[in-house]
Formats: structure tokens, C-alpha cells, sequence
């Protein structure tokens, strides 16, 4: 009894500092800022970031090969705790808004053909320049949605993505991904923008959209700082936003819109009291 | 006899019994022509006419930019109205010459006539470049490129495609049952040029009248007729070089690396008009069909006639199509409309109902692998497709996405109606594109 004890005790002693010596020998230096970054990381493993679950995106992160803004689950919150731990700027900064700039959707542009396939704004592009007869219009089909990663992206029940801008931080990515370029990056702080990206003439705008820009020049009469019309298309001189706002009335096609005093038509977006910049 | 085929494939009901009995009928010309300056793979052309000035059937109105190009010609005398943006069967609007006919049908006068016998390869290729010659199988992929390849790339078998196992269309089969000697002459001339040893024409088994035909004509001669199992795509390239020689075309290459050059019947018969007639491209047969249409037709058709002149010369519509098709229902391109005019490469008009097409909404994929079984080469739809999808373009091209020859066996087959060659068409242009990028 006592031999077989004391056997095992010594067996059992001489594998403890074994592995004691080894544990110290062979240990992996591990970034404590990795470490730090898997508590923040919503840990649901999902691949979103692109990396092999939340350990390889932290990885990434302290080895300075992936942006901030790669985890669509965690959001703002988690962006705002990773660039306090690997100490970086948040990019939610938000000094520019992406803007979509259009609202013509199903009901008030036409539509070339009835679109069947996959559920991609690109992929519809390719095939004869999308369903749209408008040239530069929103499609639709949501790929800057999937493509946010901050849930700031509506796509209405008509086709129109609309950009919530309380959500958006300016990260870009739904201007990347847009394949007609119709999103577009403004400053914070003007919310009078001209909705429309379309470079036909006023007759061919007409005909198949009821809410496009016609060049017609009235918001230039109006605010003639404020306003610049290049290739038939009218666009805010974003330096003299403040003076944008008179004109939206004069705009026969009402496609001149103020975000602080809402959203276009279909979306379920209130506009923020004061038109406030985003706290990241 | 076991008949000869590839791996893979699916058997879609073929309609071919709307028109196969119909003899080729001359299409009347319409007044107007709308001849695009890009119907080919390639850099498009240049216009090289001016409006206003009066131009001869097979005048050379449009000049080739570069070697892997083609020009184009006038398909019938008159004069040039307009050089503008037009209706293209490839979706957007394309540049375009508009040609007022005179009523005449002219020939050019400069257009000459040659003996083969005093022509070198070298010649003959010429002469099929100066023609236009495109391949007429449907992907317009300029002619004398494949006629010329690299000197250390022998071709010693060529084979000639009578296969048409696109669904619905007749045209090749109606060329070749009562033009064989346009497409026999053509066969010779391309063996010529490429010095090759085998020569092969494969024609699918549900042609029997053709190939009892063909056989009789090359009784004694050195061609092969094979016949092959009805089954799409049997037609495809690389396919039909399994199909015939049993060899794989390298993933990536191209059939000359096997030694094996595939043309096109109707290319042979085009081959034939430009080395030995001199005369350039500008007619072709096409398949007018479908449910919608009211008398279906093979019509030989200048190249520039608007697809709505083809509808009112069969009958015009029985009622309003829910699809309008240029090609096959399994890669032809859908259309917006009747304002685009046929090209080089239109080989049928097909004309859907509403109730014809199944628009179901997608949905998860099953894991049934019925894609992977179909694809005839043999990589996995399903998943590049899903890769595509979410971006993962090196996992796609990993998958060996740009193998994929579009031929959408899968989506056919698919039963939660996922858009799988679509997705993987995505994919493709995505990878090229980033290529493009990097380098």
C-alpha cells in the first residue's frame, strides 16, 4: 500500500516539474493586445471579417493586415473598444456621410426588365447595364448593405437603399461596392443634397423617372453658390451647404432633399433631432 | 453501336420539331439595316464610312483594330444614314452603322473570286480575315485566330461541329442537310490550311438525316462522321473533343495544346464564301422559333436585320413572348426587345411564353450535388457559386471557377432554383477583374 503511494506520488512529482520546466521553456508569447481583442469580439465565430473566426481576425488586427471595421456583428461598439486597445483612430470619426444619391425607386423610375437572378447589385449590372433604364440609379439589390458593416444600410420595400446616418460612419465600403457609384462620400455636416446621379438630358430624365434631376438650373437661380450643374446633373458645392436649403422648394422634380427634415419617400428612418455627428 | 459522348451533361427536351422540317427560306431585306460595330470577341471595329456616302453589298464598312478583331461589311447596297448608339443584343447600347437600302443588292466590284489550288495557308487565312469570318456557333470568336496557331502547336485533328444540341435550334442542321457541299468545300480548305491528319465531323444522333447524308458524301474520303449521344452540351468545345478523340483539354488551355482544332459547321460553309467566292460575311441562317411565334422559320438572314423583321416575315407573334432570346434557351442572351438587330453570331430568335419560363423563387441548397453531377467539367458549381457569392475569390479560382464553360447544365438541373451559373459568371468577371488590377 505505502509503496505503491509513495510510487505514484514520485511518478506524479517528477511529471509536475516536467511539465512546469517545459510550460516555461516552450511558451508562446502571445500579444496581450490579441488577447484583449478576442474578450471585445462578439466570439460567435461567424467568418464575416473573412478571417478563420474571431482569433484569426484578432491576429490580423494586432498584425496590422486588417482594418478595425471588419466585424459586421460587433458594430460601432466593438470598433470604438478595438481602436481603444491596439491604439488607432476609430475610422468612425465621421467627418464625411456616404450618401446615396437617389431616389428613384420601383414606383418612380422605370424599369428596363424584370430582373430574376441573383441578389447583387453587380451581378445585375452585368447583364445589360441592370435592370434600370436610368444609367446611374440605385438597383436596389442591396449588395452596400450586406457590404456595411454597421447596420447603417435600409433598403426600402420599393428598392432604394438609404443610408442612415446616425449608423454610418464613413468607412467607405458601401461606395466601394456600389457598382454604379451612385453613393457618394459628404461632409457631416450638409444634409441638403441633390438626389439624383443621373447624366441624361432633362426630356430623356423625364421619361423614366419621376423624381430625377432635369437641369433645369432653378436651384442655381436660387442659390447660385450652392449649386453647380455639370453634364445636365446639379450637385451641392458642399463648401456653401448652408446656402443649399432655399432652393429645395423651387425643384420641380423634388429631387433636392434636407436629411434633417427626413428621409427620402418609403423609409422607416426618422430624422435625427439635431442632425448630430455621429459619437464613435 | 455505342454512340460517343463525355461525362456529365443533361438531357433537356429538345423542341427541335418546330422548325427541323423546315427548308432554309431567303428572308425578304428589310429597308433599313443596323449593322453593329462589335459582333465579335475582340476589339470591336472602327467605322470607315462616312453618312451619306453610298456603299456596295460587301463593301468593307467597319476595319478590324488589332489581330484579334474583325471588320465588318455592308449586307446590302444603299447609303449610310446614321453612325450612332443603337440597340445591341448584348444589352447596352452600342455604336452602330445604320445603311438605307437602295433596293439593288449590289455586289461590290471589288470583291474577287480565287482558285484555292494557287492559294497558300497563309493567303486563305487572309482572305477569311478579310471577310469577317467569325466562328457561327453562337460566341463569335474571330476565325483566323484559330486558324493561325503558334508553329510549335501542330493541330493533326481537327473536327468539325454539327452537334447544335442547343434545345430549339435547327439552323446547322438545315445548312447541313441541303448545303453540304458549301460545308464539304470549307471542311477541305480548313484541312489545308492546317495540315492536319484526322478529320472529324460530329453530329448529334437525333440528326440521323444528316449524318446518313454526310456519310454518303465522304464515302472514300478520309473524313470521319461520328454520331454522337443526343445530350447537351455535347456541342461545347471541349466536350466535343472528349467526346471524339477521348483526350481532356488542359485546365486552362486551349484545344490546340491537345493538337486539336474545333470549327464550327456554318463556319466551314462561311470559310468556303470567303476563300473561294471572295465574298465576306454577311448572311447567315437563323432559327426563328418558339411557342410565341406564329409560323416558325430557318431563314437566311442578312447580318443587321432587326429582330422585328424576323418576327413579321414568320407570321408575327401569337401573343405577347415572356421571353425573347437570342441564341439557345440554355446561353443565348436574353432580350429587351425587338430593337436589336442579328449579328455574326445570332444563330436562332426564340420566342417564349409566360407560362414557358419558371421564374421560382431560390432557394437553400440541399447538398443534392445534381450540379456536380451535371457539369460536364466536372467541378463544382455549388460551391464556387457560394464562394462567388460571398467575395472569396482566390477560394473560387482555387475551385477552378474559370474552367467553368457556362453552359448553366446546372442551374438547369438545380431544385432549389439557385442561380449557380450566374453566380459563377460573377465570380469569373470578378477574378479577371482583379487580375486585371494586380497586374
Amino acid at each position: 500500500m505505502l509503496a505503491a503511494i509513495l510510487s505514484l506520488g514520485c511518478i506524479g512529482m517528477v511529471a509536475a516539474v516536467a511539465l512546469g520546466i517545459a510550460a516555461k521553456k516552450f511558451a508562446v508569447e502571445v500579444d496581450p493586445r490579441e488577447l484583449a481583442a478576442m474578450e471585445v469580439l462578439p466570439g460567435a465565430n461567424c467568418g464575416a471579417c473573412g478571417f478563420p473566426g474571431c482569433a484569426g481576425y484578432a491576429k490580423a488586427l494586432v498584425a496590422g493586415t486588417a482594418d478595425i471595421n471588419q466585424c459586421p456583428p460587433g458594430g460601432a461598439e466593438v470598433v470604438a473598444k478595438l481602436a481603444r486597445i491596439l491604439g488607432v483612430e476609430a475610422s468612425a470619426s465621421a467627418s464625411e456621410f456616404a450618401v446615396v444619391l437617389c431616389q428613384g425607386d420601383n414606383s418612380k423610375a422605370q424599369l428596363k426588365y424584370h430582373y430574376l437572378g441573383l441578389e447583387d447589385c453587380t451581378a445585375a449590372q452585368r447583364i445589360a447595364d441592370g435592370p434600370k433604364v436610368c444609367p446611374g440609379g440605385c438597383l436596389g439589390l442591396g449588395s452596400c448593405q450586406r457590404a456595411c458593416p454597421f447596420d447603417a444600410i435600409e433598403m426600402t420595400a420599393t428598392g432604394l437603399a438609404v443610408i442612415n446616418r446616425e449608423k454610418c460612419t464613413g468607412c467607405r465600403k458601401c461606395v466601394a461596392v456600389c457598382p454604379r457609384q451612385v453613393i457618394r462620400m459628404a461632409p457631416s455636416e450638409a444634409t441638403v443634397h441633390v438626389l439624383c446621379n443621373s447624366h441624361d438630358k432633362g426630356a430623356v430624365v423625364r421619361k423614366y423617372c419621376q423624381v430625377g434631376c432635369i437641369a433645369c438650373h432653378l436651384c442655381q437661380k436660387a442659390a447660385p453658390d450652392a449649386y453647380k450643374i455639370e453634364n445636365f446633373l446639379a450637385t451641392v458645392v458642399y463648401e456653401h451647404h448652408n446656402e443649399a436649403a432655399v432652393a429645395i422648394t423651387k425643384c420641380p422634380t423634388k429631387c433636392i432633399r434636407d436629411f434633417s427634415e427626413g428621409y427620402p419617400d418609403g423609409s422607416a428612418l426618422l430624422p435625427a433631432v439635431a442632425d448630430k455627428p455621429h459619437a464613435a | 453501336m455505342k454512340l460517343k459522348t463525355f461525362a456529365g451533361g443533361i438531357h433537356p427536351p429538345d423542341n427541335k420539331q418546330w422548325s427541323s422540317h423546315k427548308a432554309i427560306e431567303d428572308c425578304p431585306l428589310p429597308a433599313e439595316f443596323v449593322v453593329p460595330l462589335a459582333q465579335h470577341i475582340g476589339a470591336p471595329s472602327v467605322a470607315c464610312v462616312e453618312i451619306g456616302q453610298h456603299v456596295a453589298k460587301g463593301q468593307e464598312i467597319g476595319t478590324a483594330k488589332g489581330f484579334v478583331s474583325v471588320p465588318v461589311h455592308a449586307p446590302t447596297s444603299g447609303e449610310v444614314i446614321a453612325i450612332e448608339y443603337r440597340s445591341h443584343p448584348w444589352g447596352p447600347s452600342l455604336p452602330a452603322i445604320v445603311i438605307k437600302s437602295d433596293g439593288d443588292d449590289r455586289w461590290s466590284t471589288e470583291l474577287q473570286p480565287a482558285d484555292p489550288a494557287d492559294l497558300s495557308a497563309n493567303d486563305m487565312i487572309e482572305r477569311v480575315r478579310q471577310a469577317g469570318v467569325v466562328g457561327m456557333g453562337g460566341a463569335a470568336f474571330p476565325a483566323h485566330v484559330k486558324m493561325s496557331p503558334p508553329p510549335e502547336k501542330k493541330v493533326r485533328t481537327l473536327i468539325f461541329n454539327g452537334v447544335e444540341c442547343e434545345p430549339y435550334l435547327t439552323a446547322d442542321h438545315r445548312m447541313m442537310l441541303e448545303e453540304p457541299e458549301r460545308i464539304l468545300q470549307g471542311m477541305a480548305l480548313l484541312q489545308s490550311v492546317f495540315g492536319a491528319e484526322r478529320v472529324v465531323i460530329g453530329i448529334e444522333a437525333n440528326k440521323s438525316d444528316a449524318i446518313a447524308l454526310f456519310e454518303k458524301h465522304c464515302l472514300g474520303t478520309a473524313v470521319e462522321v461520328v454520331a454522337l449521344k443526343v445530350k447537351y452540351p455535347q456541342g461545347a468545345e471541349k466536350q466535343l473533343i472528349a467526346a471524339v478523340t477521348g483526350k481532356e483539354v488542359p485546365s486552362g488551355g486551349l484545344p490546340m495544346d491537345i493538337g486539336v482544332a474545333v470549327h464550327n459547321v456554318s463556319t466551314a460553309a462561311a470559310v468556303t464564301d470567303a476563300v473561294i467566292h471572295g465574298r465576306p460575311l454577311i448572311e447567315r441562317i437563323c432559327t426563328v422559333t418558339g411557342p410565341a411565334i406564329r409560323e416558325p422559320k430557318n431563314l437566311r438572314i442578312r447580318i443587321g436585320t432587326l429582330l422585328s423583321h424576323l418576327v413579321e416575315v414568320c407570321g408575327g407573334l401569337v401573343e405577347q413572348p415572356g421571353k425573347i432570346v437570342l441564341g439557345g434557351p440554355m446561353m443565348g442572351f436574353t432580350q429587351l426587345g425587338f430593337n436589336a438587330p442579328a449579328t455574326k453570331g445570332t444563330s436562332g430568335l426564340l420566342l417564349l411564353r409566360t407560362q414557358d419560363i419558371d421564374p421560382r423563387p431560390e432557394g437553400p441548397c440541399i447538398r443534392c450535388a445534381r450540379c456536380v453531377q451535371a457539369c460536364p467539367i466536372r467541378i463544382m458549381p455549388t460551391t464556387i457559386a457560394a464562394y462567388a457569392r460571398r467575395n472569396l475569390l482566390a477560394e473560387a479560382a482555387e475551385y477552378c471557377a474559370m474552367d467553368c464553360i457556362e453552359c448553366g447544365s446546372c442551374s438547369y438541373v438545380c431544385p432549389a432554383a439557385i442561380p449557380l451559373v450566374q453566380s459563377i459568371r460573377y465570380g469569373k468577371a470578378a477574378i479577371l477583374a482583379e487580375k486585371r488590377k494586380s497586374s
